[in-house]
């Protein structure tokens, strides 16, 4: 009986007639996607990289030729190294803070019990539903000249002597940045450490290791993809950051995503804007594939 | 019963211990002397604090009341990483960021054992496991025997005191288990460290142990040597968990001397014993014979190196076992007689039967 419907079965299902239309299939079904990233993504960011070799004059406009002045400027204009050299390094020291304040804390987090973690969860992932301006505005507000409520705590703790100027300064930049960038750090440390076998801290403890070595070297070395995953999405989230930077460090203080759009918008110089925006790009783009091909071999053996 | 396995100067002790999570009693009054180099199982389904008390011995956990002693000294207030014990866990714990060899040799390190003796200690532990050649793996290119492995070297290359072992081979399948049984039992022997075995699998404990403790419910059954608890069940939960056994309801019949009497089959009675009593009889000790319980055999199935008969009987369902040696054997629907020695089965008398604790 069983024998007899076990050679049925391959029979009943047709093998060969559906078997063009069902490889086909995938094509149509993956055709409007496709259609949304062409329209979205591919020629807007084309057509970007062909802006960034327009000429621009105060008087013609943009004219459609293909020329590298504005490539030329860039490169050799000091001004531009000096606000890509500003945004890379706000960009990895918050990056750094990120993860050195963050993996801890994921890990604490990861520690506690039941009920006290969804509370601190919601109130470490809460931020993230309040838009980036209304939290960057609330830093401003704290840091607020030689007023704001932040120096007046310092002050009055007697931990500086006069004023730090917050607003307008790369401190206070990456002070809000590590702010808006902690939860992605902490969710990326967070799903490693779900991934950690608890026996495994139990193992390393019975054969004679204390707190700080386990930590050290058995849950560190673990997590770590974890907090390189985080590093990469902070790192380029910080780079191209534009509402913080833009509230914080104002005018005064650009970086290369406020650069872009003051050329777009204020001088009106469309190809040398889009020649700022495609170089961070591609900057962008090389740093992140380059680290994230470093961290998938280092720790291949972690990932498989 | 164990009075005779039990040495002057135990290794390990564990008196009156009991652990409670909230209001659950995960295990009750347990009292255990462990002598060096003995082989100890804790037997039970899950759920019958075997695990816990394993736990309790490694310092994962701590007693709710009651002390453990290792060589005479509390255990108590030790922290699990001075206890000095070698772990062996079911999902193995390997740090999976680390070499075969760098695992092994992590405990060595942590006991800051020079580097020439803790290579030369490493190499030999692998190459005790069978793994020599294997010292640059990482565990997740290793396969789930070969993980085992390392995790057994792992926990022997520190020469613990005790060696405790938590279902260590139920995650492999049924020919590598039997296989690393084997292996286990043999590094045990050479080695003569002292361990203690948690597993739900009664062949894996009868076939590795000097004694067995079969737990249930938090609570100490039976403890034993093998043949112990498997020939003399002290309750019918030991009787029923460890391997199969048929219950049959019989009386006690007329008086000095009084009989015990199960259908066509009688056997004088001990003293002392009335009513309605409850023998139990291993499926294996039953033979067919020309005179005794009167059955039909239901079903007869076929098992390699034995045959399984089903049978039907006035005092309940009967299963026999008998060998395949090749002589005849009675055919289904045919009507038998089942018969076994007096010294095979075990009374049980049917008022005790709800609270039949050891």
């Amino acid at each position: 009986m069983s024998a007899a419907a076990a050679t049925t079965l391959p029979a009943a299902a047709p093998a060969t007639v559906p078997e063009p239309r069902a490889s086909r299939a995938p094509l149509w079904l993956v055709l409007p996607a496709l259609m949304l990233f062409t329209g979205i993504v591919l020629v807007p960011l084309t057509m970007t990289v062909l802006l960034s070799f327009h000429d621009w004059g105060q008087y013609k406009g943009i004219e459609p030729v293909l020329i590298l002045k504005n490539w030329h400027e860039i490169a050799t204009d000091p001004y531009y190294a000096e606000m890509f050299g500003r945004t890379l390094r706000i960009a990895l020291i918050t990056t750094l803070l990120t993860a050195l304040l963050g993996a801890p804390e994921a890990y604490i987090l990861n520690r506690m019990s039941g009920r006290w973690r969804g509370i601190f969860l919601l109130l470490i992932l809460g931020p993230l539903l309040i838009s980036v301006v209304a939290r960057t505005l609330g830093w401003a507000l704290l840091f607020g000249g030689s007023n704001g409520l932040a120096n007046k705590l310092l002050l009055s703790l007697g931990l500086i002597a006069s004023p730090l100027p917050f607003l307008f300064t790369e401190t206070g930049v990456v002070i809000a940045l590590v702010h808006v960038m902690m939860p992605f750090m902490v969710l990326s440390v967070w799903a490693a450490l779900q991934r950690l076998d608890s026996q495994v801290e139990h193992a390393a403890m019975s054969l004679g290791a204390g707190p700080l070595t386990i930590l050290r070297r058995i849950v560190l070395p673990q997590v770590m993809p974890g907090v390189l995953s985080g590093a990469i999405i902070v790192f380029s989230l910080s780079a191209s950051a534009f509402a913080t930077p833009a509230i914080i460090g104002g005018r005064r203080l650009k970086v290369a995503a406020t650069l872009a759009y003051d050329e777009f918008l204020n001088t009106l110089n469309w190809p040398l804007g889009a020649a700022v925006a495609v170089l961070l790009l591609a900057g962008l783009v090389l740093i992140v594939v380059g680290a994230n091909a470093l961290v998938e071999r280092r720790y291949a053996e972690v990932f498989r | 019963m164990t009075t005779n396995l039990r040495p002057s100067a135990p290794l390990l002790e564990l008196e009156h211990v009991a652990k409670a999570f909230g209001s659950h009693v995960a295990v009750e009054d347990f009292t255990l002397a462990v002598a060096p180099g003995e082989f100890v199982s804790f037997l039970g389904p899950s759920g019958c604090g075997k695990t816990t008390t394993l736990q309790m011995i490694a310092g994962f956990l701590s007693p709710s009341r009651g002390t453990i002693r290792l060589q005479g000294r509390d255990l108590t207030q030790v922290h699990p990483s001075k206890r000095g014990l070698g772990i062996v866990f079911q999902s193995y714990a390997l740090f999976p960021h680390m070499t075969a060899a760098e695992n092994v040799a992590f405990g060595l390190e942590m006991q800051r054992v020079g580097k020439a003796e803790r290579t030369e200690r490493v190499r030999a532990a692998l190459a005790m496991v069978g793994l020599a050649g294997y010292e640059d793996r990482h565990p997740r290119r290793m396969s789930g025997g070969q993980q085992q492995r390392v995790a057994l070297a792992r926990a022997l290359v520190i020469r613990p005191s005790v060696l405790l072992l938590d279902e260590p081979l139920s995650n492999l399948d049924a020919k590598l288990r039997e296989e690393m049984q084997i292996e286990l039992r043999q590094i045990q022997r050479d080695l003569g460290t002292t361990t203690i075995l948690v597993t739900h699998d009664q062949t894996e404990a009868l076939s590795l142990s000097n004694r067995v403790v079969v737990m249930s419910k938090g609570r100490i059954e039976q403890i034993g040597t093998p043949q112990d608890t498997y020939e003399r069940p002290a309750s019918a939960f030991v009787a029923r968990f460890l391997g199969k056994t048929n219950d049959f309801s019989a009386r006690i019949e007329g008086a000095a001397p009084a009989r015990i009497v199960a259908g066509g089959w009688s056997a004088p009675a001990p003293a002392g014993l009335r009513g309605p009593v409850t023998i139990s009889v291993r499926p294996e000790r039953i033979s067919f014979s020309e005179s005794g319980l009167p059955a039909r055999v239901a079903a007869r199935i076929f098992q390699g190196n034995h045959w399984l008969f089903q049978c039907e009987t006035e005092c309940g369902p009967a299963i026999v076992v008998r060998p395949n040696d090749g002589l005849a054997q009675p055919g289904e629907g045919e009507a038998v007689r089942l018969a076994w020695r007096e010294e095979d089965m075990s009374i049980r008398d049917m008022s005790l039967r709800a609270g039949a604790a050891a």
